[in-house]
C-alpha cells in the first residue's frame, strides 16, 4: 500500500515535468564539417539548416513546438563525426543533420541507426544508401543517379569520345569515379587518363600535366570544393583549352569564388543551384544572401530543404516520433506547392535516395548560368 | 623529356617558396638559437593581413604587400622577438620550441575565429597561361615565382656577404661573444634577423597563397616542409635552406607524377630521415661543436 502511494506521488510530481518536456523545444543536432577540408561544404549546409529552422520557429515551429538546433564540428574527421553522432543520440535528437562528407557519414551513421534516429546527409557516395539503413536520407542525388545524366550529356552535347578523369581519393571521389566509369562505358566514351589526387591536395601541376598528355577530348573533375578550385586554377595556369566538366561541386558558389576567372567555362550537372529559374529557389536565394551576406552553394540548399522536409513529414505524422518519421519519409512525395521550403518537388524511395529535377550549368563571368533543366529520373 | 623538364621547372618554383620559409628557420637559428615552429603561421598571418587591406580598405595588391611587410616586421619580427623569444631564450631551446608550438596553435585559432575556417581566394601577382620555351610549355606563374624568390635570396646573400651590416650579422651568427668584443651591437643584429624573417614570410605568402588559398591551417604544410628543407640543406647554412627547399619541390613533383600523388607528401619526410641518418649536419651544413 505504501509503495502504491509513493508511486502515485512520484508520478504526480513528474507529470508536469513530462508535460513540459513534451511541449518544450525539440532537439535537432547538426554534425557538420565546420573546420578542416570540408569546412566550405559543412558551413554552407549548417547555415542552410539554421536559416530554415529560424524561419520555422518564427512561424510557430513544428506542431506548435520550437526547434532547438545545435551544430557540432566534425573537423572533417570521421572519428570525430562518429563520437559526435553518439553525443547527438545522448542529447535525444529527434533528427540528425549531417555530416556532409560521405566518408564521415558512412562511419557515423551506425550510431544514429542504433538509436533509430533519422539522419540526413549531404554525402553523394553511392554506397551510403546501399547498406540497408532505414534511417538514412539524402539531401542530394546519389552518384548513381547523377553520373548517367552527365555521361549522356558528355556524349550528346559535348561530343567527347575520350575523357580524362581527375578525382579525389576518398569515399566521395572513389564512389564518383567508379560510378562515372560505368556510366561512360555505357555511353562508349573511353577514359584515357585516370588521375587520382589526395584530399586537401594543393599542387595539381602533375595531375593537369597527365590530363594534357592524354590528349582526351575533355576532362572530368570530381574533387571537393577547395581542391576543385585549385584544379581549375592549375588547368588555367597550364592553358588547358578543352571542356572542363564536373558534377555539382565543380561549379559550386564557393569554388567559383576561390577559383576566380579560372572557373569560367566549367560545366556541371547540379542537383541544386541558387540560380535555378524556380520561384521557391529565387526566394531562398534572396533570404540566404540577406542573412549571411553571401550566395549559397548547393550545400546550403541541401541543409535548408532538408529542414523543411523534417517539418513537412513531422506534420504529416502528427507527432514527434523518430521511428514513425523514418517510416513516413520512405516513399514520400512532397510538393513545393504545399511546402515551399523544400525548393523542388521531391520523392524519396525506400532506400532514402531522392529524386527531383536537376540542372546543367555553365560558369559565365563568375556566375552559374543554367543551360538546361533535366527532369526527374522517375519522369522518364 | 618535355614532361620531365616541365615537372622540374614547376617543382623548382614550388621549392623556391619552401626555401623562403626555410631561410627564416636557418637565419633565426644562426642568429639567436631560435627554432620557430610557428614559421608556417608566420606565412599564413601575412596572407590574411594582405587580404584585410585588399578587401576591407580596397588597397591594391602591391600596396597591401608593402603595408603587410611593415605590419609583419612589427608584429612577427619585433613583437615575436620581444614578446616570446627574449623572455624564453635564456631558459634554453626546449621552452622556446614549446612556446612556438603554442603560438602556432594560438595564431591558427585567432584567424579561424576571425576569418572562419573556410578558404578564401587570394589574388595572384603573376599572370596565368604559358609560353613556349624551346618547345617546352612553361607557365608565367612558375617563372615569376622563380624570379621573385631567386631575387630575394640573391639580395639576401649580397646583403649578408657584401655589406657591413650583413657581415656583422654573420659575425653574430658565428660567435656572439667575439662579435660583442669587436663592438658589434649584437641585440640590433639579432633584431635585424627577425625583421628579415618577417619580410621573407610575407613574400612567401604573396607567392604561395594563390595556390594554397588563404586558410587558417595553410601554414601547417608550409611550416613542416620549410623545417624539413632547412634540416636537409643544413640548419646552419642559408644556401642549404635553398637547396633543401628546391630539392623537396622537384622530388615531390616527380614522385607525384611518376609514382603516385599519394606518396608525394611523404617525400620531404623520407629525405629528412635519410639526411638525419646519414648526414645529420645537412647536405651543405657544417658540423658544429658545442660545450655541454
Amino acid at each position: 500500500m505504501k509503495n502504491i502511494v509513493m508511486t502515485i506521488a512520484v508520478a504526480a510530481l513528474c507529470a508536469p515535468l513530462l508535460a513540459a518536456a513534451q511541449q518544450g523545444p525539440v532537439p535537432i543536432v547538426g554534425i557538420v564539417e565546420l573546420s578542416g577540408a570540408g569546412a566550405t561544404a559543412g558551413t554552407n549546409f549548417d547555415n542552410g539548416v539554421k536559416l530554415a529552422f529560424k524561419e520555422i520557429n518564427a512561424s510557430g515551429g513544428i506542431l506548435g513546438r520550437k526547434i532547438d538546433y545545435t551544430s557540432l564540428d566534425t573537423q572533417s574527421n570521421p572519428g570525430v563525426a562518429k563520437a559526435l553522432a553518439q553525443k547527438a543520440v545522448d542529447q535525444n535528437a529527434y533528427v540528425v543533420m549531417g555530416p556532409v562528407f560521405s566518408g564521415s557519414f558512412i562511419v557515423s551513421m551506425a550510431e544514429t541507426k542504433r538509436a533509430e534516429i533519422p539522419n540526413f546527409t549531404g554525402g553523394e557516395a553511392a554506397n551510403i544508401t546501399q547498406q540497408g539503413n532505414p534511417y538514412v536520407f539524402r539531401t542530394s542525388f546519389t552518384q548513381s543517379t547523377a553520373m548517367p545524366k552527365l555521361a549522356r550529356y558528355i556524349k550528346d552535347k559535348v561530343g567527347a569520345k575520350t575523357i580524362a578523369m581527375i578525382w579525389v581519393n576518398n569515399d566521395f571521389g572513389k564512389g564518383g569515379r567508379d560510378t562515372m566509369q560505368k556510366a561512360l562505358d555505357a555511353q562508349g566514351i573511353k577514359v584515357v587518363a585516370d588521375v587520382s589526387t589526395d584530399p586537401g591536395q594543393v599542387d595539381f601541376s602533375s595531375a593537369v600535366l597527365k590530363v594534357k598528355q592524354s590528349g582526351a577530348d575533355a576532362v572530368f573533375v570530381y574533387t571537393n570544393e577547395e581542391e576543385s578550385a585549385r584544379a581549375l586554377r592549375e588547368l588555367k595556369k597550364q592553358g588547358y583549352d578543352k571542356p572542363i566538366i564536373g558534377e555539382t561541386t565543380l561549379t559550386g558558389q564557393k569554388v567559383i569564388e576561390l577559383a576566380g576567372d579560372a572557373a569560367n567555362g566549367a560545366i556541371a550537372h547540379v542537383g541544386l543551384t541558387a540560380d535555378a529559374p524556380e520561384p521557391a529557389i529565387r526566394a531562398f536565394d534572396e533570404k540566404f544572401t540577406k542573412e549571411y551576406k553571401y550566395k549559397s552553394d548547393h550545400n546550403g540548399m541541401k541543409g535548408y530543404s532538408a529542414a523543411y522536409v523534417v517539418k513537412a513529414v513531422t506534420e504529416k505524422v502528427g507527432k514527434f516520433d523518430s521511428k514513425a518519421f523514418a517510416k513516413a519519409l520512405h516513399g514520400a512525395k512532397l510538393s513545393v506547392k504545399d511546402n515551399p521550403g523544400i525548393l523542388l518537388d521531391v520523392t524519396f524511395d525506400n532506400n532514402g535516395d531522392l529524386d527531383r529535377e536537376s540542372f546543367l550549368v555553365k560558369v559565365v563571368n563568375g556566375k552559374q548560368v543554367v543551360t538546361e533543366t533535366l527532369p526527374p529520373v522517375s519522369a522518364k | 623529356m618535355d614532361v620531365l623538364l616541365q615537372l622540374v621547372v614547376s617543382g623548382t618554383a614550388t621549392g623556391a617558396i619552401y626555401a623562403l620559409a626555410a631561410l627564416g628557420f636557418t637565419l633565426l637559428w644562426q642568429a639567436s638559437g631560435t627554432i620557430n615552429f610557428a614559421q608556417g603561421e608566420f606565412v599564413m598571418i601575412p596572407a590574411f593581413v594582405m587580404l584585410f587591406f585588399i578587401n576591407v580598405t580596397g588597397t591594391p595588391l602591391w600596396l597591401a604587400f608593402l603595408l603587410t611587410c611593415g605590419v609583419s616586421m612589427i608584429v612577427l619580427g619585433w613583437g615575436f622577438k620581444r614578446g616570446v623569444v627574449d623572455p624564453l631564450i635564456k631558459h634554453g631551446v626546449i621552452p622556446l620550441v614549446i612556446a612556438t608550438l603554442g603560438l602556432s596553435i594560438g595564431l591558427k585559432s585567432v584567424v579561424k575565429a576571425g576569418y572562419s575556417a573556410e578558404a578564401h581566394p587570394f589574388p595572384s601577382v603573376l599572370p596565368a597561361g604559358q609560353f613556349d620555351l624551346g618547345g617546352l610549355a612553361v607557365s608565367y606563374a612558375d617563372v615569376g615565382t622563380l624570379v621573385i624568390a631567386g631575387a630575394i635570396v640573391f639580395a639576401l646573400q649580397v646583403m649578408l656577404n657584401k655589406t657591413v651590416t650583413g657581415r656583422a650579422m654573420q659575425a653574430v651568427a658565428q660567435n656572439t661573444d667575439a662579435a660583442r668584443v669587436l663592438g658589434i651591437n649584437v641585440k640590433r643584429m639579432v633584431l635585424y634577423t627577425f625583421l628579415i624573417n618577417a619580410v621573407l614570410a610575407v613574400v612567401a605568402a604573396l607567392l604561395v597563397t594563390p595556390t594554397y588559398l588563404a586558410k587558417f591551417d595553410m601554414g601547417d604544410a608550409i611550416g613542416q616542409k620549410a623545417f624539413f628543407a632547412a634540416i636537409i640543406g643544413g640548419f646552419n647554412q642559408t644556401r642549404g635552406a635553398l637547396l633543401g627547399g628546391v630539392l623537396i619541390g622537384i622530388l615531390e613533383n616527380l614522385v607525384g607524377h611518376y609514382i603516385s600523388p599519394a606518396y608525394k607528401e611523404g617525400v620531404a619526410l623520407v629525405l629528412f630521415l635519410a639526411v638525419i641518418l646519414f648526414r645529420p649536419e645537412g647536405l651543405l651544413g657544417k658540423t658544429e661543436e658545442r660545450k655541454v
